[in-house]
């Protein structure tokens, strides 16, 4: 099988895999660290208990998080050698400077949380909590500046081959991450919402711990309803900072071919990717395409078929990239030659496409569980089949998420840094071999941790705080 | 301030700041996966099993937060030499992974399901995921010293078990009991009673085999790297290994009297200075070849642009310290022996 090729595989798995887990810890801890300080301040001993049972489900959730994040960054070396060298110079330092802010501190006060409960008082204790709230949320801020930046390349020159900081300031306060991290952060906490949501419904529909379970779910509702109605709002905009600083991916989304002025929106699309076009476009919304993008409906938008060239004439011009170089030679001497021409320079459409669609199909479902759950707070233990449907729902939001990736990153294609670096110029010189076998290995160790860790999430999640609950699924 | 922090200079200091981080990665990882790897030996029931892990409890973590600093930090210092060392070193660093992954989830699986099977399993994965990072990291940083197979373009040419040559093997067994021997102690501050004698008699049982190992392996440093030539050249570093040898030599006296902290610091010392002695000694490389000493990969042609380095060495000079005052707080916070009440509550391990 293909290297490169391989390699993605395996960067999608583990990157995946390690999104499974980050998400909860970014909207949970929040939540908790409200759960302790309103027991702080009121001394109302069943906010201690929700801190208690609900950081449970954190940490068996946090263990996997951490470790799986040290395989993300040893990837980078193992497999995207020429991307780690190309970029170390921004990619690498912003990394760096994320283990040095965030990690320690999250690691740190993890274990003072968790360990702590009798060793400090009430009060550093709760501290430590919004410690590991804010380091979370901040390290998501360092690894999104990271991703954003091969996203939109700011604040760098291009020599030799490599990506040189030319602007450290105009890196961190590049507006495509800061878009992208207000993005990731709502859908997080929304995620963490509906996990709190599901899981206290189905003990409420039960009469367990009415008390304890009925205040869990009417602050998770309040905290999802707001979420979910902002995320489609800031995922409008984030829409438009993407139009801006990134057309192909936009067209990709919308599997808009030709260039148009007073773009329509199409409600029923089927793309015909080998004919780059769409063998069926329906139902069309006059404007609206150029609206959501531009917020003008008379404005033009650029289509697949157009930008390509463009982009890669652009790429061309600033790293004068040569077809005919071989992207890495393998040990035995072996020349990889991977030649892009110009008017491939586009993401796959289909999958991006795609991953969109179900993407907003789900974030328009979110409201409406909201909202309901919210307005029958009080009642939720009355009404089984929506408490039911509340935790069958607990996945949506993680497959939400996970395609909301796959457009960023899929839809970042061709490019590993956008218009600056080929993904296939970013491998390593590892033979295929090698990297066959150690992603069936990853499959086989995620696959058994991930099962693994739901059980065990499912089972201290149906046993309730004390322990004691009957079975309740 | 840029005259004085030259690209050269500011090169230099990381390349140094990049052993010290390795350093302090082996000191505080290392009592920990020394515990795990002698869990099996030490504890003989499920409260002596219980006291080791929860030993660990609090600290193993951040701990290894020092692995993902020192990781990145060749990323964003010696992006090259990250590219060319991690590429190299594919399977033994992907085993270390996944070795680090199945100790990780081994601390928090293991008690939540009460079986005896279920325990095993973790206890097993608790050892295997100690004894195999502490071998491979042994492996690895020997296989730096004495150079690896890359050739002039950057490229691994070796084959899995090319580092698994003598010089490398007696690297690893060096870790594995360095790092055990330091675990012992730790142990032994944390636990009471016949579990802290048995970690003090082992500590003290290990002892001469650890000055055996590091005996054989200064001479094997000898024979199968320039290490030494750096120290012969600029005769003060070489207070360096001198010193290491003086707290190995002295370790057992501190022991034998209970001045168990004391013991702990001149081991923690002790590991400290094997790493830097290592890696100043591979200066000016990161990445030494075997195969052609001009196919090396240099500190000054791997490093990063010297703004990324200016800004690198601001940010480790204000927040490594306060990282240090609050994980040495929260040292002080878990100080305390684990006991049976310890145990009992309902957060431990």
């Amino acid at each position: 099988m293909d290297v490169v090729l391989l390699s993605r595989l395996q960067f999608a798995v583990a990157v995946f895999f390690h999104f499974i887990f980050v998400p909860l810890t970014l909207g949970l801890t929040v939540l908790l660290a409200i759960m302790e300080t309103i027991y702080v301040r009121t001394g109302n001993e069943q906010y201690k208990r929700m801190a208690k049972f609900w950081g449970k489900l954190f940490l068996i959730n946090f263990a996997l998080g951490i470790v799986t994040g040290i395989t993300l960054e040893f990837q980078f070396g193992t497999n995207w050698a020429n991307y780690s060298h190309g970029v170390g110079d921004i990619f690498g330092s912003i990394l760096a400077i994320e283990a040095t802010l965030a990690f320690f501190l999250e690691s740190t006060f993890v274990a003072v949380w968790h360990f702590g409960w009798e060793k400090v008082s009430k009060k550093v204790h709760c501290f430590a909590i919004w410690a590991v709230a804010f380091a979370s949320n901040l390290s998501a801020v360092w690894i999104i500046v990271a991703n954003g930046w091969m996203q939109n390349p700011v604040g760098s020159t291009f020599v030799n081959g490599r990506a040189l900081l030319a602007d450290f300031w105009e890196v961190i306060t590049n507006p495509f991450a800061w878009s992208m991290y207000v993005h990731t952060i709502l859908a997080s906490w929304m995620l963490a919402g509906f996990f709190v949501l599901g899981i206290s419904a189905l003990h409420l529909v039960k009469n367990n711990e009415t008390d304890f379970f009925g205040r869990s779910f009417k602050l998770a509702a309040g905290w999802t309803l707001v979420l979910s109605v902002l995320l489609p709002l800031q995922g409008h905009t984030h829409g438009v900072t993407v139009a801006k600083y990134q057309p192909a991916k936009l067209a990709a989304m919308e599997s808009h071919w030709e260039t148009k002025k007073s773009a329509p929106l199409y409600l029923l699309v089927l793309p015909d990717e080998k004919n780059r076009r769409n063998s069926i476009e329906a139902l069309p919304i006059p404007g609206f395409l150029s609206f959501l993008a531009t917020g003008d409906s008379s404005s033009e938008v650029v289509g697949l078929n157009q930008i390509g060239e463009k982009d890669f004439a652009e790429f061309a011009a600033k790293t004068g990239y040569k077809p005919d170089r071989p992207v890495v030679v393998m040990a035995d001497g072996e020349k990889v030659m991977r030649p892009i021409k110009a008017q491939d320079a586009i993401p796959p459409v289909m999958i991006t496409f795609l991953s969109f669609r179900l993407m907003i199909a789900l974030a328009i479902l979110f409201p409406l569980l909201a909202i309901l759950a919210f307005a029958w707070r009080d009642s939720i233990a009355k009404r089984p089949g929506f408490a039911r449907l509340l935790a069958l729902v607990i996945p949506l939001p993680y497959i939400c998420i996970m395609a909301g990736w796959t457009v960023a990153e899929v839809g970042r294609q061709p490019w590993i840094v956008n218009k600056l670096m080929l993904t296939v110029q970013g491998i390593s010189a590892v033979p295929a071999s090698s990297v066959a076998l150690s992603l069936v290995a990853f499959i086989v160790v995620y696959g058994l941790l991930g099962v693994l860790d739901i059980y065990l999430l499912r089972k201290y999640a149906l046993k309730g705080p004390d322990g004691t609950a009957p079975a309740v699924a | 301030m840029s005259e004085i922090f030259t690209h050269e200079v500011l090169q230099v200091i990381w390349f140094l700041l990049w052993g010290l981080l390795w350093g302090i990665y082996f000191v505080l990882d290392g009592f920990d996966l020394g515990m795990g790897t002698l869990l099996p030996f030490l504890a003989s029931n499920e409260d002596e099993r219980r006291v080791i892990f929860n030993a660990a409890g609090p600290f193993w973590d951040g701990n290894e937060v020092w692995l993902i600093t020192a990781g990145g930090v060749t990323f964003a210092a010696f992006p090259l030499a990250y590219a060319v060392l991690f590429s190299a070193l594919y399977a033994p660093l992907l085993i270390l992974l996944f070795a680090l992954i199945f100790r990780a989830v081994s601390f928090e699986f293991r008690n939540k399901i009460d079986s005896p099977q279920w325990r095993k399993i973790w206890d097993t994965v608790q050892f295997l995921g100690s004894f195999l990072p502490a071998l491979l990291l042994g492996v690895a940083f020997a296989g730096l010293f004495q150079g690896i197979p890359i050739n002039e373009n950057g490229v691994y040419t070796g084959t899995i078990l090319s580092l698994l040559n003598v010089y490398g093997l007696l690297g690893g067994l060096f870790f594995v009991v360095m790092f055990a021997v330091h675990g012992c102690v730790w142990l032994s501050l944390k636990s009471e009673g016949y579990l802290q004698e048995k970690a003090d008699r082992c500590a003290l049982k290990l002892w001469p085999l650890l000055v055996l190992l590091a005996v054989a392996f200064l001479v094997a440093t000898y024979f199968y790297t320039p290490l030494f030539n750096i120290f012969l050249r600029i005769l003060p570093l070489s207070i360096i290994p001198l010193l290491a040898v003086v707290l190995l030599l002295i370790f057992p006296a501190f022991m034998r009297s209970g001045k168990r902290v004391t013991a702990f610091a001149v081991s923690a010392l002790f590991i400290l200075l094997v790493t830097l002695f290592g890696v100043i000694g591979m200066f000016p490389n990161v990445v030494p070849s075997n195969i052609n000493p001009e196919y090396s990969i240099t500190i000054a042609e791997s490093a990063s642009s010297q703004l990324t380095l200016t800004i690198m060495l601001c940010v480790a000079l204000v927040c490594v310290p306060i990282v240090i005052i609050y994980q040495a707080w929260v040292y002080s916070v878990f100080s305390h022996k684990i006991t049976k009440e310890e145990l009992d509550s309902d957060h431990a391990y």
